[in-house]
């Protein structure tokens, strides 16, 4: 028992995890609104008054960002939502973002005390309704702003790290240039996440409070070609730079027949539906070519993005081709479950082999191998091994290959000193800093391949060392003078 | 936004623009594009910087209307805007010295080729140019391509202006007649850039073409412009555009570039529709 929850433990651990209001899944795998409505207030409250208000609260430290969350279920019980979505506004800038699309089933849910023999306590979708709750209400309270300072810091690339980096900059004083190839800004928010799974209002919403800050976003500069870091230094007056510029290059397989018409990397796929548009051609001019039959190759969230994309885009037959078992799909559980039940078929422990292709080139079909699964490989995972004689072609006019991706090597191509790994990943110590001075790294581009919550970490701790630094450099100017 | 400062038409079919984009002049060189995209429901699409003025914060494009994308900003006129202009973007053109070249534009390819034969001429080369054309509307640049060349050859497929054939019938009598070619930059339709390849193959001329193949971002993020060179998958927006012609995959790219040919019909079909004052 406590002051916001009368109910005593056992109680609290009889009662069952609430679910979100969700889309049926046949009528939603034929549109692009968002799959989940999330929780109502009386679902909330419910999900709410399940948390043991543990003393030690476990879940905390298993939210990359510390967000202080068994206060924030407190808040939610007294039905002080505002205050609950400022509770995590002090440790997460876009909580309405990390509500639909955290794992927080590997982090704070998954250290959660009444996860050991209930399910755990539904942390994200609590966090998401008090996101919301603050945005239909219009109860958003800009931050406090240091007076400027006037130093300039560069922070390259807009998705996840680059946009909290700047925020937090732009909070502390800083005048802050975020600069972006596309003509959007937002980076995998804006062309990797489905419009399903993340809304663009909001995104476009939160973008539009960084702005609100000072924060200059520049579109279409791609730094690298445009201006290089060493321009941005020298001739454009920057003090820092931090580099977010995520892992933008996909990977291919290398099988035979990649090339062929009909064969897309995820990125291209989803760029083409998130950015441009493409499943509203001809009204908007980017096309797509999407064919009866699909077939996405991969088994993480951007192949269960790629494969559910395919099913709005009118595919009858979309599936997915995963050469490892269930157990080791690195994709997020309720990505999953909610492809199953849009009618996606998952073919696992099949790996393809080459793609078939007409006299035209173009894509008639994927033959695969069944595969099983051997001793553990350096991953931990077990090592798929090819059976002997199991060949079958699946008749399919797209293949779509979500196997991963790697940072784009253009500014690490043009800039000199930079530590990189023989992969593209910069190479940045605990605070984020690269091996030159004044430059900060943080994202997919210094892990290769992560989630949006562990950028913006990267983003809120480059920005902390950024700040110390320019601090020091005054006072060792100080000490000069 | 980004303003059309000039507009003025070459041919028919084909206008040179003069844009307002300031930040992409800074770095340009010579064999580098850029991606623009006209407005709000554009495509993203490639085009050569033909020239850049960093002093006026302006680039030239040289367009031929095609598909809708391009036939929209053929139509239009100076003061109007274009929503996107991204650059500069890919690896710049190598640029031989005091070397006997060949210069090669088939089309409107002959405005790509214009910025690399300046930077040739001031790198001290022994310049003979080929320009071809279907027909004598075709025939862009001659002025500043004759200005820059010792040679200038103009040939047309019907004969209407220059002489009767085609680039590598020009190309290969300039060989045979002895002229000792080092490189031969061709820049056209990829047939031409194929024929021309096959041309210099037998006589290891090294040949560099530019490859038009289908972009979305330009930046290297989605793979759809992969062209393989000399057997290994390449990304023309940023390994290229420009490659060793004798070790491009023409056949597959061309097949590749076929890739949306419908849904290019239907873009055509409304830009006509929309064109002809009916609902767009």
């Amino acid at each position: 028992m406590s002051v916001h929850n009368t109910l005593k433990p056992s109680e609290r651990m009889k009662i069952p995890r609430q679910d979100s209001i969700e889309q049926d899944p046949m009528e939603r795998s034929r549109n692009f609104n968002e799959v989940s409505h999330g929780l109502n207030e009386e679902r909330a409250l419910i999900e709410a008054s399940r948390c043991l208000e543990c003393r030690d609260p476990l879940c905390m430290n298993g939210c990359p960002v510390s967000i202080d969350i068994r206060t924030f279920i407190q808040q939610i019980l007294d039905k002080d939502y505002a205050r609950a979505v400022r509770t995590i506004r002090e440790a997460n800038s876009l909580p309405a973002i990390c509500g639909r699309v955290c794992p927080q089933e590997e982090q704070c849910e998954a250290v959660c005390t009444l996860g050991k023999k209930h399910a755990p306590v539904a942390i994200g979708k609590l966090e998401r309704f008090v996101a919301d709750f603050e945005m239909e209400r219009d109860l958003f309270a800009a931050p406090a702003v240091s007076r400027r300072n006037g130093r300039r810091v560069a922070v390259v690339g807009s998705g996840p790290a680059g946009l909290t980096c700047a925020a937090e900059l732009a909070k502390l004083g800083y005048r802050v240039t975020v600069f972006e190839a596309l003509h959007a800004p937002g980076g995998v928010l804006r062309y990797g996440i489905p419009e399903f799974r993340l809304p663009r209002t909001i995104l476009d919403l939160e973008i539009a409070r960084i702005r609100a800050l000072g924060v200059e976003i520049h579109t279409n500069f791609l730094v690298g070609r445009t201006a290089t870091i060493d321009d941005l230094f020298a001739e454009w007056g920057f003090e820092a730079i931090f580099l977010g510029t995520g892992a933008g290059t996909p990977h291919f397989m290398g099988i035979p027949g990649e090339n062929a018409i009909g064969v897309y990397s995820a990125n291209e796929f989803l760029t083409r539906v998130n950015l441009m548009k493409a499943h509203k051609f001809p009204e908007y001019d980017t096309p797509i070519r999407i064919g009866r039959r699909v077939a996405v190759i991969g088994g993480g969230n951007t192949a269960m993005d790629a494969v559910r994309t395919a099913k709005r885009l009118g595919a009858e037959d979309a599936c997915l081709v995963y050469r490892r078992s269930r157990a080791e799909m690195p994709a997020r559980a309720e990505e999953v479950h909610h492809a199953e039940e849009e009618g996606i078929e998952f073919l696992m422990l099949t790996s393809p082999v080459r793609i078939l292709t007409d006299e035209r080139n173009v894509v008639t079909g994927l033959v695969v191998q069944k595969m099983k699964l051997g001793g553990p490989d350096a991953s931990g995972r077990r090592r798929p091994v090819p059976v002997e004689g199991s060949e079958y072609a699946l008749a399919v006019d797209t293949v779509i290959e979500a196997i991963g991706q790697q940072p784009n090597p253009i500014i690490q191509a043009t800039t000199d000193g930079l530590q990189v790994r023989k992969n593209g990943v910069v190479v940045t110590d605990e605070a984020q800093k690269t091996s030159r001075e004044g430059i900060f790294a943080g994202g997919d581009l210094s892990r290769g391949g992560a989630t949006v919550i562990l950028a913006m970490r990267d983003g809120k701790r480059a920005a902390a060392s950024i700040h110390n630094y320019l601090l020091s450099k005054v006072l060792e100017q100080e000490r000069v003078i | 936004m980004y303003q059309i400062l000039d507009k003025q038409f070459l041919s028919p079919t084909i206008a040179r623009f003069v844009i307002r984009a300031p930040f992409v002049t800074l770095k340009r060189k010579p064999g580098n594009f850029v991606i623009i995209r006209l407005d709000e429901t554009g495509e993203r699409i490639p085009l050569t910087i033909v020239d850049a003025d960093p002093s006026e914060g302006t680039i030239v494009l040289i367009v031929q209307g095609i598909g809708k994308t391009t036939r929209t900003l053929l139509a239009k006129a100076r003061g109007d805007t274009v929503a996107d202009v991204a650059g500069p973007l890919g690896t710049p053109t190598h640029i031989m010295e005091n070397s006997v070249v060949a210069c090669i534009g088939g089309g409107v390819g002959t405005a790509e080729l214009l910025p690399i034969t300046q930077a040739l001429r001031q790198a001290g080369n022994k310049i003979h140019t080929i320009i071809g054309a279907r027909n004598r509307d075709l025939v862009i640049l001659k002025e500043e391509m004759a200005g820059l060349s010792d040679t200038l050859t103009v040939t047309t497929d019907d004969g209407s202006y220059g002489t009767k054939g085609l680039v590598t019938d020009a190309l290969s009598s300039m060989i045979t007649g002895g002229i000792p070619f080092q490189a031969v930059y061709a820049i056209g339709p990829l047939p031409m850039m194929k024929a021309v390849s096959a041309v210099t193959r037998p006589h290891g001329i090294h040949t560099v073409v530019s490859l038009n193949a289908i972009m979305v971002d330009g930046t290297g993020m989605c793979g759809g412009c992969r062209v393989t060179v000399n057997g290994t998958m390449r990304f023309a927006c940023v390994d290229g555009p420009e490659f060793d012609g004798h070790e491009v995959d023409f056949d597959e790219l061309i097949m590749r570039n076929r890739s949306y040919l419908e849904a290019e019909r239907i873009a055509n079909q409304r830009f006509e529709a929309g064109a002809a004052g009916g609902a767009p």
